[in-house]
């Protein structure tokens, strides 16, 4: 996974910010002083986090490296970082499953995926050439959290074995080449 | 060196006609049923013409061989598992008669992986088995030169039959069965592909490896892996995987404690993706980054290059 360092992703952050004037200018600084690409900000001035603060969400493009300076920056500027993206869906894996999909109830099989573990299916292709018997395959996108990754596939192999299908799965991290 | 020769095979018959070449000498030749014996060298092209013709190599008992004069016993004979004999009772003798022992033969090194290195402690000989590995490309003698405790971990593509159809049915649309028939008719897959399609072979490939990189600390035997063969990935799959610019390839992975052998996504681009019946080895050294090893897994000659590379770097008796 290391090849991903380089590209730019889009992330969301959630701060919290005072009601004082200045404030979410203050907070945008750090995005742009450390490379961050601003994409949208949604300024909820009508609602008010429990701690009675303004929440803000910000949407931005950054390689994974500068969006850890980002946030780090945000917080080394005394704002609330309530949730970053990369805390959350930091990574992708791809697997294909293969095997009797239909007969064995594929969206079954996929709410069990992210049932077991805190991975999101974010994109699923089928393909079934020959009707409904062996020989049809999914890829699945799953989007899940750093570090996840061999929980998730162990995960997806259970279920894939329960229903007698098979799971092919990527190489684990560093196995990329 | 004198080098005697059991199995005649394509790798036995390569290794008895490219010794000379390489500076030895070849003492004796066996097949399943025949030997030719001669401490003062074998007339090797007239031993493998008389296999062709007749079928066997001499007039000689098998044993003639194992119990004739060399330096050094190439065991070429088929793959066995589980008691891998005959081929570990042959290697068994040459180490007891302190001799060396070479093979190419993978079944006494991923079987009875222990009880060859006590035998070999209570020896003159020593045993290699370069060619039990990724056949020409020199795996072993890299992480021997690395040092094996340098090595984190080992992934590779150790079978040649089994990619050769995963890398055709990708690129023609074609089903398993149909490009399965199509290697047997090329001579790319045996007659009875199971070892290759099933994963077995690769997975020989990697226990043997594990063995070596585990240096000792346990021992690993073909039960210890975790195996999954090729025979049902479906086209559909390489179609779903070309469509997110992957493929299929079947991987052997070493990794912790860990062998695993089954069809796995790889990036089309990468590395891992080689072409036709090419093989490949990645080693994750400590200081040096990834090491990527790639030529040619399989064949007589190629084989018995890695065989006679072994036998060169053999110590006088």
């Amino acid at each position: 996974m290391s090849e991903g360092r380089d590209e730019v992703h889009a992330y969301t952050i959630r701060l919290e910010l005072v009601d004082e004037p200045g404030e979410l200018l203050r907070a945008l600084h750090p995005i742009a002083d450390n490379g961050g690409n601003l994409l949208s900000i949604f300024h909820e001035r009508g609602n008010l986090t429990p701690r009675g603060h303004i929440p803000v969400e910000v949407d931005l493009e950054a390689t994974p490296e500068r969006f850890d300076t980002i946030v780090e920056a945000l917080r080394d500027a005394g704002v609330n970082v309530i949730q970053a993206g990369a805390e959350r869906y930091s990574e992708e894996v791809t697997v294909l499953l293969v095997g009797d999909l239909v007969q064995t109830d594929l969206s079954n099989t996929l709410s069990r995926i992210q049932e077991g573990t805190d991975a999101s299916v974010t994109d699923v292709s089928l393909s079934a050439p020959e009707g409904t018997e062996n020989g049809s395959s999914a890829r699945l996108r799953l989007a899940i959290q750093s570090g996840e990754a061999d929980a998730v596939l162990d995960s997806v192999r259970e279920v894939a074995a329960e229903k007698d299908l098979r799971a092919i799965e990527p190489l684990a991290a560093g196995g990329e080449a | 060196m004198r080098v005697a020769v059991l199995g005649a095979g394509d790798v036995g018959r390569s290794v008895a006609e490219l010794a000379g070449e390489y500076g030895h000498t070849v003492t004796a030749l066996a097949d399943s049923s025949s030997a030719v014996a001669d401490p003062d060298g074998i007339d090797v092209a007239a031993a493998l013409d008389r296999k062709h013709e007749e079928g066997q190599v001499g007039t000689a008992a098998p044993d003639a061989a194992l119990d004739g004069a060399y330096d050094v016993l190439v065991e070429a004979t088929p793959t066995t598992l589980e008691d891998a004999q005959p081929g570990f009772g042959h290697v068994r003798t040459a180490l007891e008669r302190d001799r060396h022992a070479v093979l190419a033969n993978k079944g006494p090194v991923a079987e009875r992986y222990d009880e060859l290195r006590e035998l070999e402690a209570a020896s003159e000989g020593s045993v290699r088995f370069e060619a039990t590995v990724a056949g020409a490309i020199p795996v072993l003698s890299t992480v021997e030169d690395y040092g094996p405790g340098h090595i984190n971990a080992a992934r590779g593509i150790l079978n040649g039959t089994a990619n050769f159809i995963l890398t055709r049915m990708a690129a023609e649309g074609l089903g398993y069965e149909h490009v399965l028939a199509e290697a047997q008719d090329m001579g790319v897959a045996e007659a009875d592909p199971t070892f290759d399609v099933e994963g077995i072979d690769a997975a020989l490939k990697c226990v043997i490896l594990a063995n070596v990189l585990a240096e000792g600390e346990r021992t690993y035997h073909l039960d210890d892996a975790e195996v999954e063969g090729i025979t049902d990935v479906p086209g559909s799959a390489l179609d779903l995987a070309h469509e997110d610019g992957r493929t299929i390839r079947l991987v052997g992975e070493i990794t912790g404690d860990a062998v695993r052998v089954g069809p796995r996504l790889v990036p089309e681009q990468g590395d891992l993706a080689v072409g036709g019946t090419t093989n490949i080895v990645q080693l994750e050294t400590e200081n040096a980054g990834r090491l990527n090893l790639s030529g040619r897994g399989a064949g007589g000659p190629e084989t018995a290059t890695a065989v006679l590379s072994d036998v060169g770097r053999l110590p006088d008796l």
